[in-house]
C-alpha cells in the first residue's frame, strides 16, 4: 500500500502543479496565452516539456518490455535512432515553425498550410487525419494509468478507478493550466522520469548480486544468447526503424510545443540534450528487460518465458487465437514492475512507481493538442471566434478537454488494451507519412495543396490498408514470415510475427516514400500559389 | 564549404547507425565490454553521445540566424493569421 501512498501524493503534485499555472495566468482569457503559455517558455522548461511530451509509457514500460522478448536490438531500433532524427527534425522544422508561427501567429500546423498552400477545406482534412490518429493515444494513456496504479496497490485500486482518477488528474491540470500547466507538469515528470532509470538500474543490480554474472549466464545458455545480440532482426527491419523518428516532429503536440519557446535559442539546448535524455532513459530500461531473462525467482517472469518457449517451438502448429493468447502471457510490459516488485524496498518502490506514472500520464499534451485543434482549426476557422469572442474559444477549448477525455476513459474501459497498442503502431507510420507535408511547405516553394491533398489522403488509405491487412491475416509465429504476394521469386508483400513487411521493409518506409514521391509529382502539375504567399515563407528566393 | 562537411558528417552518422558489423557477437576483442555490457549495445550508447556531439556542431556551426533576424526585424502584430 504504501507505494500506491507515495503514487497518489504525486498525482496530488502535479494537480498543485497544473493549478498554479492557472492562478499565475488567471485574468487572461487570451487563446495564445492558454493553448501556447504565451510564448514564453524558457530554454529548461522548453528542454524538458518537448522531451517529456514525446516520451510515453512506452518509454520506461514498453521499452523494457520490448528488450525483455528481442534483447538489445531494442535501443538501437526505437532509442539511439530517435536520438540522432528527432533532434535533427526538431533542429530543420522546429526552428523554422517556431520563427513563422512568431511571425505569422500560427498556433497549429493546419494554420500554417492553409496559409502556405492557400487552402480552407484540405487543411480541415489534414486536422481530421491528425486527429484520428491522435486518439488512441490519449485511450492508451489512461489505460496504462489505471493499470499501473491496480498493479503498484497491489490490487487494492481496480483498474477502473485508477484509470479514473488518472484521467481526472490529466484533465484538471490541463483544464485549468493549459499549456502553462502540462510544460510544468511534464517538466517536473520529466525529471522524475530521468532519475528513474538510473536509480532502477542501481537498485535492481544490487538486488541481482551485479549484473557481470547474469550477462555470462545469458551468454552461456543457448536459450538466451541470442539476446545480447541481434541475429534475430533482419537488417532490412532495422533499417525500417529510422524512419519511424520522423513521426515525432509530425506530431501535432510536438509541433504545437515547439511554438512555446520564448525565443529560437530556447531550441539550442534542446536539439543538442535530446539524444542524452533518449539514452539516459532507455539505456536503463533496455539493459534491465534483458537482464530480467536471468530473474528466476519470479513467477511471473518465469510464466512469460515458458509462453515465449511455446510460442516458439508449437506456435506454428496452434490456431491463431491460442497463439495470441500465448503472446499475450508472453508480454514484457510489466517486467520493470515485477523487477522492481522483487528488489526495490517498499518506500522506493512508491518513488519509482511515481516515476512509471509520470511516464504514463504524457496523454496532457495531447489532449491539449486536440483540444488546440478544434477550437483554431475548426471554431476559430468556421467564423466561431469571430462570432462569440476570444474568451468564448477558450472556454470551448476546456469544454473540449472534458469531453475527449470522458471519451477517452469510456472506450479505456471497455475497449481491449491490444487494439490501441497496434493503433499506435498506426499512428507512428501514418505520422511519418505526413512529415513530406513540413518539408515540402517549409523548403520546397514549388509545392502546392493538391500535393500536399495527395498526401493526407495516402497517408489515410495506406493506415486502413496495413490495418485491415493485419486484421484479416493473423500474425505466424516466431520464426519465417508468411508470404502473401511474391514477384520473380522477390517477397512483395508478407506478414511477420511483429506485422507487415513490403520488400522487406516495413511499411512505413514504402509509406514515408509514396508519400514524398506524391507531393513531387502532383505538385509539379498543379498550379503554386500566389506570388506574394510565397515570399512570406521564402523572402530571400526569387518566386515570380 | 562548411554546410556540405555538416551535412556529410549528418549521412555519415545515418549511416553508421546500421553497426551489421557487431550483428551476431556481443563479444568485442573476444569479451563482453565492462563484462556486461554486449557490444551491440554499447555501440549504440556511444552513436548517441555522437549524436549529441553533432548537434551541438549543427548548432554552433549551422544554427538559423536569418531566421531569428526575420523575426526580430517585423513586428509581430502585422500580418497575424488571427
Amino acid at each position: 500500500m504504501i507505494p500506491a501512498i507515495v503514487v497518489f501524493i504525486y498525482l496530488a503534485t502535479v494537480l498543485y502543479i497544473g493549478i498554479f499555472a492557472f492562478r499565475k495566468g488567471k485574468g487572461t482569457e487570451k487563446a495564445e496565452d492558454y493553448f501556447l503559455a504565451s510564448r514564453s517558455l524558457g530554454p529548461f522548461v522548453f528542454l524538458f516539456s518537448l522531451f517529456g511530451t514525446n516520451m510515453t509509457a512506452f518509454a520506461i514500460l514498453g521499452s523494457s518490455g520490448h528488450a525483455f522478448n528481442n534483447g538489445i536490438v531494442t535501443f538501437g531500433l526505437m532509442a539511439s535512432s530517435s536520438g540522432l532524427v528527432i533532434p535533427l527534425t526538431i533542429f530543420l522544422i522546429g526552428t523554422r515553425v517556431w520563427a513563422l508561427g512568431k511571425k505569422y501567429g500560427f498556433m497549429t500546423p493546419v494554420q500554417m498550410f492553409r496559409d502556405r498552400w492557400e487552402c480552407g477545406h484540405i487543411g480541415t482534412l489534414i486536422f481530421i487525419v491528425q486527429a484520428v490518429l491522435l486518439v488512441p493515444y490519449i485511450i492508451i494513456g489512461i489505460m496504462g494509468g489505471g493499470t499501473t496504479l491496480h498493479a503498484i496497490s497491489g490490487g487494492l485500486v481496480p483498474y477502473w478507478f485508477g484509470g479514473a482518477i488518472v484521467a481526472m488528474v490529466v484533465m484538471s491540470y490541463v483544464f485549468f493550466g493549459g499549456m502553462r500547466g502540462t510544460a510544468w507538469v511534464n517538466t517536473f515528470q520529466t525529471i522524475l522520469f530521468l532519475c528513474f532509470g538510473a536509480v532502477a538500474l542501481v537498485v535492481i543490480g544490487v538486488g541481482m548480486g551485479g549484473f557481470r554474472s547474469a550477462a555470462q549466464a545469458l551468454q552461456s545458455s543457448p536459450a538466451s544468447a541470442w539476446l545480447l545480440t541481434r541475429e534475430r532482426i533482419s537488417p532490412r527491419y532495422f533499417f525500417s526503424y529510422t524512419f519511424i523518428p520522423l513521426s515525432a516532429i509530425a506530431f501535432p503536440h510536438i509541433l504545437i510545443f515547439c511554438l512555446t519557446a520564448r525565443k529560437m535559442a530556447q531550441f539550442k539546448k534542446t536539439v543538442i540534450f535530446y539524444p542524452l535524455c533518449i539514452m539516459a532513459i532507455w539505456l536503463p530500461c533496455v539493459f534491465l528487460g534483458v537482464m530480467a531473462n536471468r530473474v528466476a525467482d519470479v513467477p511471473e517472469i518465469r510464466a512469460k518465458q515458458e509462453a515465449r518457449r511455446v510460442l516458439a517451438t508449437q506456435g506454428r502448429t496452434m490456431a491463431p487465437e491460442a497463439r495470441d493468447d500465448l503472446r499475450e502471457k508472453a508480454a514484457g510490459d510489466d517486467v520493470i514492475l515485477l523487477l522492481l516488485k522483487r528488489y526495490a524496498p517498499f518506500w522506493l518502490a512508491g518513488l519509482l512507481g511515481a516515476g512509471i506514472m509520470a511516464a504514463v500520464m504524457a496523454s496532457d499534451s495531447q489532449i491539449l493538442a486536440l483540444s488546440t485543434m478544434f477550437t483554431e482549426d475548426v471554431f476559430a476557422f468556421y467564423g466561431g471566434k469571430r462570432r462569440f469572442g476570444e474568451a468564448v474559444q477558450v472556454q470551448t477549448g476546456r469544454i473540449f478537454i472534458v469531453i475527449i477525455t470522458l471519451f477517452a476513459y469510456a472506450v479505456a474501459l471497455r475497449a481491449p488494451e491490444t487494439i490501441f497498442e497496434l493503433a499506435i503502431q498506426y499512428a507512428f507510420s501514418g505520422f511519418a507519412a505526413l512529415s513530406p507535408l513540413l518539408i515540402a511547405a517549409l523548403f520546397w516553394k514549388g509545392s502546392t495543396k493538391w500535393g500536399a491533398l495527395a498526401v493526407t489522403v495516402w497517408t489515410a488509405l495506406a493506415v486502413i490498408a496495413v490495418a485491415i491487412f493485419q486484421h484479416s491475416f493473423p500474425a505466424p509465429a516466431p520464426g519465417p514470415p508468411t508470404i502473401f504476394w511474391s514477384l520473380g521469386g522477390t517477397e512483395v508483400v508478407s506478414r511477420t510475427p511483429g506485422g507487415t513487411a513490403v520488400f522487406g521493409f516495413m511499411p512505413v518506409v514504402p509509406m514515408v516514400l509514396v508519400s514524398a514521391l506524391l507531393m513531387i509529382v502532383i505538385s509539379k502539375i498543379t498550379p503554386k500559389p500566389k506570388g506574394t504567399t510565397l515570399a512570406k515563407y521564402f523572402p530571400t528566393a526569387d518566386v515570380t | 564549404m562548411k554546410r556540405i562537411l555538416l551535412v556529410i558528417v549528418v549521412v555519415a552518422l545515418y549511416i553508421l547507425h546500421q553497426d551489421f558489423w557487431f550483428w551476431y557477437t556481443p563479444y568485442f576483442r573476444g569479451a563482453i565490454p565492462f563484462g556486461f555490457i554486449p557490444i551491440g549495445l554499447f555501440y549504440q550508447a556511444c552513436f548517441s553521445l555522437a549524436c549529441a556531439l553533432v548537434m551541438w556542431l549543427l548548432v554552433k556551426y549551422a544554427w538559423p540566424t536569418q531566421l531569428e533576424r526575420e523575426v526580430e526585424e517585423r513586428d509581430p502584430e502585422e500580418d497575424s493569421a488571427h
